[in-house]
C-alpha cells in the first residue's frame, strides 16, 4: 500500500443555480489572456445539452481516455505510444477552434468615436482570432437553460445513447424536459489520459497534493493532451503554443485558500478536502473489465483515513499530521465514502476523476411539484424517482456508467433526508424508517444534512497548508501557468522567437499568502505586498499599487524590463 | 575564398548551431515549441504536414546514407555505382517532391488562412524562404548528380569526403571546392538554416518525444524549485488591438 494524498472536491449539483459565478471568476483569474480567449477552466453546462466543447462525451469521435486492449489491460483509446508519434505532425482528433467557439470582442470604440450623424452607431462584434467582423454563432454555454433545445437536443451525445437504449423514451418537447446545470473543470484524475497521451512528459501528478499540472517549459505544444483527456479540459493556448488546464488554484490550495470557483460559488455547492488513496491499486482498479464496476473500484482505492493501518502508511509516506488531520476531516472524503451520495463523472473513461458530483433530485422534485404532488413526502418520491426513469438514466449514463439502481439509491438517499429533516422542521418525533429505508441511520443522516445544508466555510473547505519545512520551494515555484503569457501576467511582447518567449515569471505565492493574511484579519493591507503584478483577486481596493494599470505607452516599456530583455538577449 | 567557404563557415555554423541550442534550451524553454496553428485550421493542415515531416525524414535518412557511409562500404558490398545512384534518385527524388509538395501546402495555407497568418512572425518568413530554398537547391543536386555522373564527378567523391574530413578538424576543402555549383548552393543555404535553426521555430525537431515510447504513462512529481527570476510587470490585454499594432 503507497498511502497519497488527493486534493479532491465534490460539487452538490441539487443546489447549482446555473448563474456562472464560478466560471466567470476563474476565467478573470486564470485564463483573461489573449491566447486563450475561448478558454474556461471552470465551465457551467445545462444538461440535456451539447456541453463544452461541442459533444466531448462522444469518445467515439473524440477518442479520449482509456479502454481495455484484448487482454484487458488499459490502453489509450486514441491509440498506443507509436501510433501518437506517427500521428504527431497533425493531431487527427484534435477540436477545432469551431468546436469550442470563436471568441469576440465589440467594437465598443465606434460608439464614443463615431461622427455625429442620423443613426446610432453600433458596437459591431469583432472576433478576437482575425480581428475583423465575425457574426456570433456559438459560445461555450450557448444551449444556456436548455436553449435551442427543441432543435439541437438530439446532438447532446448521453440524449443520443439512452434513447437508443430506451427506444425514443425521451421527449425533449418542453413540457416534458428536465433540467439541472453541471459545472465542470479539470478533474484531477488518479489515472489521468492526459498525462498518458503527453509526448513530451510535461503533465504531471504532484505528488504531494495529486494536483495535474503542465509544466509550461517542459511542453512543446504536440497537442496530443487535448486528444487524450475525455472531458476536454485541456486547452491550446494559441499564443504561446502551449497547453493549459485548471491548476485547481493551487498557489491558493497551498496557503489553505480555497479555489476561486469555490470561494465564489453563489449556491456554497461545492465542498474541498482530501483524500487519502492507494496509489499502486489505481491502475488494478481502472482496469476492472465491466465499466459499472468502475465506481465501486474506485471507491476501494480511496482508503479510510480513521484506519489505524492506513495512518501507519501514510506516515510511513510522510504525510504529516495535519493533513492525516485533515483528510479525517474531509468534507469530500465523507460525501463519497461515508454517506456514499457523491459520484464520479463518466467513470466509464477510466481515468478516476476526483472532483465528484452529488447528483441533482431537483429534476425529479420538479416535476412531481408541476404535478402537484407533495415533492417530500418519502413515499411520493421515492415512487417518483422509480417512475421517473429518464432524467434517472441520464444521469446513470452521466455519473455511473449507466447503472441505474446506483444512482436511483443516491437519489433515495437525498430524498430520504428531504423527508426526514421535513419531519423534525415540523416537530415531529424524528421517523427513524426514513433512514432506515435507504441503510442509514438517524443519526449519520442528520450529519449528511448538515454537511450538505448548513456548513460553515470552514467545515466545507477542510484545506491542509502546504508544509512551512517546504516554504522555500513553494516561494518561488516555477510550474505551470505562471509565465509570460501566462496568468502570472508577465510582459508578452513578440520577441524574435515568437510570441511569449524568454525566461519563465514564477509564481509569487507570497501574494497568497498576503491575500490568506488579508482575508483572515481585520488590518487593511499595504500596497507594498504587491510587487509588480496584480491580481484583481488580492486587491483589496485600497491604493493604485503599481502593475495595477497597464503602461499608458505600451511601446516604452519602463526601465526594468528593457534592461531584463536586453540581458536575455532577446 | 574556397578556405572560408569549406573550411571556416561549417565550424561557425556549428559552434553558433550548438551553442545557440544550448543557450535556448536554458533560457527560453517556454518558447520552445511547435507553435501549431491546428486550432485554426485543420483540413490542410492534415494533408501537408505529414507528407511534409515524412518526406524530410526520409530526405534524412538520404543525407546520412550520402554523406556519411563512404563509397568503398556500398562497393563492398557489391552495390555498383549505376544502382546506387537509381535508387538515391528514386528515393531521393521521391522524398524530396514531397517534402517540397509538403511545404508548399503548408506555406499556402499560411499566407491564406486567415488566423494563420496572422500568428506568422518575421522569424517564420524568414526561416521559410531560407528553408525552402534549401529544398530547392537539394533537388537541384539530386537531378545534377545524374547529370554530372557522365563527366565522373559524383558528390560521393567531393561532397562527401569533405563532410567526413570536417569531423576529423582537417577539412578536405580541395575534394568540396571541386564540387559542382549546385552542390555549393545546397551546401552554403544547408549551412544557413543550421546556423539560424536555434533561433527558430524548427528547434522543435530537436525535442521530438521519443522518450515518450520509454517513459511510465502516470508521471508523479514533487512540487517544484524554480529559479527565481525578477517577476516581469505588464500584461496583454484580450482584444484585437495586439493584431492590430502588430500589422503595423
Amino acid at each position: 500500500m503507497r498511502v497519497m494524498a488527493q486534493m479532491g472536491m465534490v460539487m452538490n449539483l441539487d443546489k447549482c443555480i446555473g448563474c456562472h459565478t464560478c466560471s466567470v471568476t476563474c476565467k478573470q483569474a486564470w485564463t483573461n489572456r489573449a491566447g486563450v480567449e475561448y478558454v474556461w477552466f471552470n465551465n457551467v453546462e445545462t444538461r440535456p445539452g451539447q456541453g463544452y466543447p461541442r459533444r466531448y462525451e462522444d469518445q467515439e469521435k473524440w477518442k479520449g481516455g482509456w479502454e481495455l486492449n484484448k487482454r484487458g489491460r488499459l490502453k489509450l483509446k486514441a491509440g498506443g505510444r507509436v501510433k501518437k508519434l506517427f500521428g504527431l505532425f497533425a493531431s487527427p482528433l484534435q477540436p477545432e477552434l469551431k468546436d469550442y467557439y470563436e471568441p469576440w470582442t465589440y467594437d465598443y470604440k465606434t460608439l464614443v468615436d463615431a461622427p455625429l450623424g442620423d443613426d446610432f452607431p453600433v458596437a459591431r462584434p469583432k472576433s478576437l482570432i482575425t480581428g475583423k467582423d465575425t457574426k456570433i454563432t456559438w459560445s461555450a454555454n450557448w444551449d444556456d437553460d436548455l436553449g435551442g433545445t427543441t432543435e439541437m437536443g438530439h446532438l447532446d451525445p448521453i440524449v443520443e445513447k439512452v434513447r437508443r437504449e430506451s427506444e425514443d423514451k425521451i421527449k425533449l418537447e418542453f413540457e416534458q424536459t428536465f433540467m439541472f446545470y453541471l459545472p465542470r473543470i479539470c478533474e484531477h484524475c488518479l489515472n489521468p489520459s492526459c498525462m498518458a497521451s503527453c509526448p513530451s512528459g510535461a503533465i504531471y501528478k504532484r505528488v504531494e497534493d495529486g494536483i495535474v499540472l503542465v509544466d509550461q517549459d517542459k511542453c512543446r505544444g504536440w497537442r496530443q493532451c487535448m486528444t487524450g483527456c475525455p472531458y476536454k479540459k485541456i486547452y491550446f493556448n494559441h499564443k504561446t503554443g502551449k497547453a493549459e488546464k485548471c491548476t485547481f488554484c493551487y498557489p491558493r490550495i497551498e496557503v489553505g485558500l480555497p479555489t476561486v470557483c469555490s470561494e465564489t460559488c453563489v449556491g456554497r455547492l461545492r465542498y474541498l478536502g482530501l483524500f487519502l488513496y492507494d496509489a499502486d491499486a489505481v491502475t488494478a482498479a481502472a482496469s476492472v473489465t465491466d465499466p459499472q464496476d468502475l465506481y465501486q473500484a474506485q471507491m476501494d482505492v480511496l482508503l479510510d483515513p480513521h484506519d489505524p493501518a492506513v495512518i501507519a502508511a501514510a506516515r510511513e509516506q510522510g504525510i504529516q499530521e495535519d493533513w492525516i488531520d485533515a483528510a479525517q476531516k474531509s468534507p469530500v472524503y465523507a460525501l463519497t465514502k461515508v454517506y456514499n451520495v457523491a459520484l464520479p463523472l463518466h467513470p466509464e473513461y477510466r481515468t478516476m476523476p476526483m472532483v465528484w458530483y452529488i447528483p441533482p433530485l431537483s429534476p425529479v422534485v420538479d416535476l412531481l411539484r408541476d404535478q402537484g404532488h407533495d415533492a417530500e413526502d418519502p413515499d411520493v418520491l421515492f415512487g417518483a424517482i422509480d417512475a421517473l426513469r429518464i432524467p434517472v438514466e441520464y444521469l446513470a449514463e452521466l455519473f455511473t456508467a449507466g447503472d441505474v439502481d446506483r444512482v436511483t439509491l443516491v437519489l433515495r438517499k437525498l430524498a430520504a433526508m428531504r423527508a426526514y429533516m421535513r419531519g423534525i422542521s415540523l416537530g415531529n418525533e424524528p421517523d427513524e424508517s426514513i433512514p432506515a429505508s435507504v441503510g442509514m441511520d438517524g443519526a449519520t443522516m442528520y450529519e449528511m444534512y448538515r454537511l450538505m445544508a448548513i456548513a460553515k466555510y470552514s467545515e466545507r473547505y477542510v484545506i491542509p497548508k502546504a508544509h512551512a519545512e517546504q516554504a522555500h520551494d513553494l516561494e518561488e515555484m516555477g510550474c505551470s501557468l505562471d509565465f509570460d503569457g501566462g496568468p502570472g501576467m508577465g510582459a508578452m511582447g513578440s520577441s524574435p522567437f515568437g510570441e511569449a518567449s524568454g525566461r519563465p515569471t514564477p509564481v509569487a505565492v507570497e501574494t497568497f499568502h498576503a491575500l490568506q493574511d488579508r482575508q483572515t484579519s481585520d488590518s487593511v493591507a499595504g500596497a507594498d505586498t504587491l510587487s509588480g503584478r496584480v491580481n484583481l483577486l488580492n486587491w483589496d481596493g485600497n491604493g493604485a499599487p503599481p502593475g495595477l494599470f497597464p503602461q499608458r505607452h505600451p511601446t516604452e516599456p519602463p526601465a526594468d524590463v528593457a534592461a531584463l530583455e536586453g540581458g536575455g538577449g532577446a | 575564398m574556397n578556405i572560408l567557404l569549406w573550411g571556416v563557415l561549417p565550424y561557425v555554423m556549428f559552434v553558433v548551431l550548438v551553442g545557440g541550442l544550448i543557450w535556448r534550451y536554458r533560457y527560453d524553454q517556454f518558447g520552445w515549441t511547435t507553435r501549431s496553428s491546428q486550432l485554426y485550421e485543420s483540413r490542410l493542415l492534415r494533408i501537408g504536414s505529414p507528407i511534409f515531416h515524412f518526406g524530410l525524414l526520409a530526405v534524412i535518412a538520404g543525407h546520412f546514407f550520402g554523406l556519411v557511409i563512404p563509397k568503398s562500404w556500398t562497393e563492398a558490398v557489391g552495390m555498383s555505382e549505376g544502382l546506387y545512384h537509381f535508387n538515391a534518385l528514386l528515393v531521393g527524388s521521391i522524398a524530396g517532391v514531397g517534402t517540397l509538395g509538403g511545404i508548399i501546402i503548408l506555406i499556402y495555407r499560411r499566407r491564406k488562412t486567415g488566423p494563420v497568418f496572422m500568428a506568422t512572425t518575421n522569424n517564420d518568413k524568414l526561416m521559410y524562404v531560407v528553408l525552402v530554398a534549401a529544398i530547392i537547391f537539394g533537388l537541384w543536386t539530386t537531378v545534377a548528380s545524374v547529370f554530372s555522373n557522365t563527366h565522373g564527378i559524383t558528390y560521393r567523391d567531393t561532397v562527401s569526403p569533405w563532410f567526413r574530413s570536417l569531423f576529423i578538424l582537417q577539412p578536405d576543402i580541395a575534394a568540396m571546392a571541386a564540387a559542382p555549383l549546385a552542390f555549393h548552393m545546397h551546401t552554403l543555404v544547408g549551412m544557413a538554416l543550421f546556423t539560424i535553426w536555434p533561433f527558430t521555430r524548427l528547434v522543435h525537431a530537436f525535442t521530438a518525444p521519443l522518450h515518450y515510447l520509454f517513459r511510465p504513462y502516470i508521471v508523479y512529481r514533487s512540487r517544484d524549485k524554480g529559479a527565481s527570476v525578477p517577476a516581469r510587470s505588464g500584461w496583454s490585454e484580450v482584444g484585437t488591438r495586439d493584431r492590430d499594432t502588430r500589422k503595423r
